[in-house]
């Protein structure tokens, strides 16, 4: 998906790294194995990013500078319009901001202006958290009626943390698009909540 | 008092660890939680490298039964999640600590495997501008 963009961009000192949020590298293998990266293609099945990052659904992009800051904070993002009816966002004004600023185009966004739109972890998501891989650990040695328990708990404690309640769904042996999906993303939507959540351009 | 297995998952690394279960409580001998958690019990607190943190008096997070997992995860402010049935409990990262790191605005350095188990770190690519992408096939 973000390949096209990679190559356009690789001899401007660039890379990309994609991080597989799914169960495990045979998930993410078919579409790795489809997208043929030869940029670095990672598979993060403890959510051990989306902890670090404070990331709560996917895709989520960050852009970090080469001294290692980050540049953009978490935002959605994606490298094509296939989903573009179905999530009603373009990819083209994140994918020309993003050109801009490799090329040095246009310049970076100020710390400041980084630190008012990055989002806080509370006390609750990270509690989720720790549910969440407690439960992925008891889901890892065949424990799922445990780990349904912990999952469940994770998603309770952090309602907005789709990482949690969608990404659990393969590991509870749910279909992640089926009704449960759907009926997880209407009664968050009918209660006013967005589950894309995209920053200013 | 006797001792049964315990997995603790340090902010995802699981370590074994004897600990000893009364009631809802669970104690892990100071020595081991030294070992499992690095963290150790000395006259001033407890403590890890050069930071140590005091232990309140009236507290329990220290008896001659050993040190109170639930007690120490508070005193530290690090949540916890817990199943007693399973022998197993997560310890995550506090939410003061995740912040304080984040609003550095340096982003957290990681190591994963790609398909074919290599390892790679962000910090591999210092020198370079970065799109990280977390995405999934859910």
């Amino acid at each position: 998906m973000w390949q096209k963009l990679y190559e356009e961009l690789k001899d401007s000192n660039f890379v990309v790294i994609t991080v597989a949020m799914d169960k495990t590298a045979a998930d993410a293998r078919p579409w790795i194995e489809a997208a043929k990266p030869t940029h670095t293609s990672l598979i993060d099945a403890q959510h051990l990013v989306a902890d670090l990052y404070n990331m709560v659904n996917v895709p989520t992009i960050v852009w970090i500078d080469e001294e290692g800051r980050v540049a953009r904070p978490n935002d959605v993002a994606f490298g094509q319009d296939t989903f573009k009816a179905l999530t009603g966002i373009d990819s083209a004004k994140h994918l020309d901001a993003l050109r801009a600023w490799v090329r040095g185009e246009a310049p970076s966004m100020t710390p400041d202006n980084v630190r008012s739109l990055r989002s806080s972890p509370t006390r609750q998501d990270q509690e989720a958290r720790a549910e969440f891989g407690l439960a992925f650990w008891l889901y890892e040695r065949g424990r799922n009626e445990a780990a349904e328990r912990h999952f469940l708990r994770g998603g309770e404690l952090a309602p907005h943390d789709f990482m949690i309640r969608r990404g659990s769904l393969p590991m509870r042996g749910i279909d992640p698009m089926g009704p449960e999906f759907a009926k997880m993303l209407m009664e968050w939507e009918a209660a006013g909540n967005s589950y894309y959540l995209q920053l200013p351009y | 008092m006797q001792t049964e297995d315990f997995t603790i998952i340090d902010d995802g690394r699981p370590v074994p660890v004897p600990v000893t279960l009364q009631n809802d409580q669970i104690r892990l001998a100071p020595e081991d939680l030294k070992r499992a958690l690095d963290w150790e019990l000395k006259p001033e607190g407890l403590c890890r490298g050069s930071t140590c943190i005091l232990i309140p008096e009236a507290g329990s997070v220290v008896t001659e039964a050993g040190v109170d997992l639930l007690e120490f995860a508070r005193l530290m402010d690090r949540p916890l999640a817990l199943d007693a049935e399973e022998r197993a409990a997560y310890l995550g990262t506090s939410a003061g600590d995740r912040e304080e790191a984040l609003a550095t605005l340096q982003a957290p350095d990681f190591t994963l495997p790609d398909l074919e188990g290599e390892l790679h770190s962000l910090s591999d690519y210092r020198g370079r501008k970065i799109l990280l992408v977390a995405y999934a096939s859910w």
